[in-house]
């Protein structure tokens, strides 16, 4: 976010500040230093809280990889949580009920999702309707989807017989993998699973032509179009990149729980705009990036991680995570020079 | 200067030493104005004189100028357009000013709504006041219509009706009749005349002799900034009122352009741009014309001539399309988008670079090669040495200054920013160059610069279709001219014929070459 050029006359912290990754970074390092501050006994100083931050931050991650593509592209994507919900049931049925093969319930979750955002994108694109409303329109309709496909009730390892009783199934191979840990026990798969949807991210954003176009798209979408950007295209692209990211969400979430829960992911969208907005992509487009979000996620993570070690109740912690996410936005604005 | 007073009368206003710098640049100079009761004064000019800027200053849009303003015999400096009404003088805006989602009634109370007790709207009073309003001024309008439902010829009645509202003396029209048609005109003549009858000055901006010829009591010409003269208009005849708006020196600012062309580039014929709001009204009309390659033809015309939209129509980005035949390097083709105009090899910089040239926040280097990213990336990823290459060797030609390549171009001044656009179209190696306003906003140094440019580029072979407001760029650059009134070619000029005045008279009406000629005559 960068507005003015760094003049002769600025100071070396006025230069460091107009960079936008270094003012993330401050605000993940106060948030840091707060839990050096309350550190709950030294619970904050032990591997595992970190390990289990990072665990638990990684699905509202791969949720704010695809935000930061839409939003970049000056758009908004509110049917993220409920795409993850329609993945997570999804997939659980197929590998639990229906005893697919991971090979192959995988690719189909994963297009499903793309499906669901291409829907939202082609209606923005084509019937030019705001993304806020199309996005709301398929956040209420992938809920509606997760329901139907799960009967309304947790696809669980329970699986009910003909003759109306219930038998339990062992849970398939593929749930504990994404669940499982490497490196000694010290990195969840799903945090790596994270880590390549944010490289998958990146290598868009910042080396390939369809990020460049996002990126025009978002700051001039008239000046895009006149130079050629196919506007349509990519915009639909862009949704349904998000849809894929949000059912890999999905699976992570499926596989966390053991089970595909309909009601998953309510309010999911919410914190993965945050995140990305706590890293500092601008929500009206055109700026920002997805190194920004991974710190942006460390941030809003280690927030919430640090309140639940100080045991802090969980009415006080929605309100105080509110308050700060204002902060800092807040301190994140540029001022004009 | 301003002998010329139709009476003895007291003026209503006076405006006395009325300067207007924005930033570097005064458009307006010290300009002295009295307006009397009962007429009309007309306000001539070429675009960027400072028309514009004077009526603002008058309707309390812009407050920050030097001078004085006296208001029946009181120095005034209203600061907001509701204070400028309150002291008696009421603009009508080209662009309108109206809710579109309100009712014709809400619109003309807008602002100054007539309330019951606790603020609550009265809307009973208001609807019967405003049509008693209508009823008045002799407009047939429902004051319960939705605004946005009603054609623009409607919509610009309601502003009129809406300015009338109050106790208005002065009341400042600027191109009223841009969208009325002939009858809807005569109405609005009637309408002034009653006005004048009344003892209101009625300040008006027209691009049309024929109306000023109509309605004009006395005429006040401004020409870069400054008032030129003041005269009845029956003193007035075209070739001095022309000779008045234009008649500057050319100077040798402008390197002349030699002119080597070569086979024809660009044909249309019978090119028609339609107005999606107008259907009864083509916002360019049945054009034909022809540009060889080499040449720069120069589009001359006034506000609302189509030159603009002919442009666009022409690169695939009019509103409504465009219709009529169209030959590059004598090959018919189809230009439907953007995108295959420029893969034809056709280029167009637009007349606003912010709001339709440049991507504010990314970098000079992701601008530059925004319209060639699929060229710069084969297989789609991209390869920044490269991109970075082709921009540097872009801003060396052009002359580009910026610490680095990596700014955000919206940090950069206005002239480096146009030159930013020009690279991101020389980038794609046009064929066909279209060009609207290229220097506008431009300090002085860049525009030199950009001539030189356009001078180097049909030296290689370019050809170019250009359009600048500003005359004696026009005149300078162009080796052929067609002149544009309302849609329609009004003139074909080679640059021997072409003087200020023969340009001028075409933009405003005067019919110097047959609408439909076949390019090939005048090439």
């Amino acid at each position: 976010m960068t507005r003015s050029a760094p003049k002769k006359s600025d100071s070396a912290w006025q230069r460091f500040w107009a960079n936008p990754a270094s003012r993330a970074l401050v605000a993940l390092l106060l948030v840091l230093l707060l839990g050096c501050l309350f550190h709950a006994n030294g619970a904050f100083f032990k591997l595992g809280t970190h390990r289990d931050a990072l665990r638990q931050m990684s699905v509202y991650g791969i949720l704010a990889c695809g935000m930061t593509l839409v939003i970049i592209s000056g758009g908004i994507d509110l049917a993220v949580g409920s795409v993850l919900a329609f993945g997570a049931v999804t997939f659980a049925l197929l590998t639990i009920h229906w005893g697919w093969s991971a090979w192959l319930a995988i690719p189909v979750v994963l297009l499903l999702g793309a499906l669901c955002g291409a829907a939202s994108g082609a209606a923005t694109a084509f019937w030019r309707i705001q993304p806020f409303i199309a996005t709301l329109a398929m956040m209420v309709f992938a809920r509606g989807l997760a329901k139907t496909v799960s009967g309304g009730m947790k696809v669980s390892t329970a699986v009910q017989q003909p003759d109306g009783s219930y038998e339990f199934v062992p849970v398939p191979d593929v749930f504990r993998l994404i669940d499982s840990r490497v490196l000694g026990g010290n990195l969840s798969v799903v945090t790596l699973i994270l880590l390549a949807c944010a490289a998958v991210a990146w290598l868009l954003l910042a080396r390939h032509r369809f990020g460049r176009q996002l990126y025009a798209l978002g700051g001039n979408e008239e000046a895009a179009r006149l130079s050629g950007v196919p506007v349509a295209r990519t915009k639909i692209l862009a949704y349904a990149l998000c849809g894929l990211f949000a059912a890999i969400a999905g699976i992570c979430q499926a596989a966390q729980e053991q089970q595909g829960d309909p009601e998953a992911g309510i309010g999911y969208e919410l914190t993965a705009i945050a995140i990305v907005v706590m890293g500092g992509t601008n929500l009206m487009g055109g700026r920002g990036g997805m190194g920004l979000t991974l710190l942006g996620m460390l941030t809003i993570g280690y927030l919430e991680k640090i309140l639940s070690i100080n045991a802090v109740p969980e009415a006080s912690r929605l309100m105080l995570t509110g308050v700060i996410i204002i902060l800092a936005v807040l301190a994140q604005r540029r001022r004009r020079a | 200067m301003n002998s010329a007073a139709p009476s003895p009368v007291a003026p209503l206003a006076r405006l006395r030493g009325i300067t207007k710098r924005f930033g570097p640049v005064t458009v307006l100079e010290d300009v002295d104005l009295d307006l009397y009761p009962g007429e009309v004064l007309i306000l001539a000019g070429e675009n960027g004189a400072g028309k514009s800027t004077l009526i603002k200053i008058l309707g309390g849009v812009h407050t920050d100028f030097a001078g004085r303003i006296e208001i029946g015999g009181q120095t005034a400096r209203p600061r907001s357009p509701l204070e400028a009404a309150a002291l008696g003088v009421r603009v009508i805006f080209q662009e309108l000013s109206l809710v579109p989602s309100m009712t014709v009634a809400d619109n003309i109370f807008l602002g100054r709504p007539l309330t019951r007790r606790g603020g609550f709207v009265d809307n009973r009073r208001q609807r019967a006041e405003a049509r008693a309003l209508l009823q008045r001024l002799g407009i047939e309008l429902d004051p319960d219509r939705t605004v946005e439902t009603l054609p623009i010829a409607r919509q610009q009645l309601t502003e009129i009706a809406k300015a009338l509202a109050g106790e208005a003396r002065v009341i400042v029209m600027d191109e009223p009749t841009s969208a009325l048609n002939a009858p809807e005109v005569a109405h609005l003549f009637e309408l002034i005349r009653q006005l004048k009858a009344r003892g209101c000055c009625i300040v008006y901006i027209t691009h049309k002799m024929e109306e000023l010829e109509a309605i004009g009591d006395r005429v006040a010409v401004l020409r870069d900034g400054r008032l030129v003269g003041v005269a009845p208009a029956v003193e007035l005849p075209r070739d001095r009122l022309v000779h008045w708006m234009v008649g500057r020196e050319l100077g040798e600012q402008f390197p002349h352009h030699a002119a080597t062309p070569g086979a024809e580039r660009l044909r249309l014929e019978g090119f028609t741009v339609p107005d999606p709001a107008r259907p009864d009204r083509p916002r360019v009309a049945d054009v034909s014309l022809s540009v060889r390659a080499g040449e720069i033809v120069g589009l001359g015309g006034l506000q609302g001539s189509g030159a603009s939209d002919l442009l666009w129509g022409l690169f695939g980005a009019a509103p409504g399309g465009a219709r009529g035949r169209v030959w590059l390097d004598g090959e018919p083709v189809t230009l439907a988008s953007p995108a295959q105009a420029i893969r034809r090899g056709l280029a167009l910089l637009t007349s606003d670079r912010k709001a339709t040239g440049l991507v504010l926040p990314l970098s000079i280097i992701a601008n530059t090669t925004l319209a060639d990213l699929e060229r710069l990336s084969p297989g789609g990823w991209r390869r920044p040495a490269e991109e970075r290459r082709v921009t540097e060797a872009l801003s060396r030609r052009l002359a580009l200054r910026a610490a680095s390549l990596d700014l955000e171009v919206e940090t950069l001044s206005g002239g480096n920013q146009q030159k930013v656009v020009l690279a991101k179209w020389l980038q794609i190696r046009p064929r066909l160059l279209l060009l609207d306003e290229p220097t506008r906003g431009v300090d002085v140094g860049a525009k030199r610069e950009i001539y030189q440019l356009l001078n180097a580029l049909t030296a290689e072979g370019m050809a170019i279709l250009l359009i600048t407001s500003e005359l004696p760029e026009l005149l300078a650059l162009a080796d052929r001219l067609v002149v544009l009134h309302r849609g329609r070619i009004t003139a074909r000029l080679e640059r021997a014929q072409a003087t200020p005045e023969t340009v001028l008279a075409a933009a405003m009406g005067q019919q110097t070459a047959p609408a439909a000629a076949s390019p090939a005559a005048s090439s």
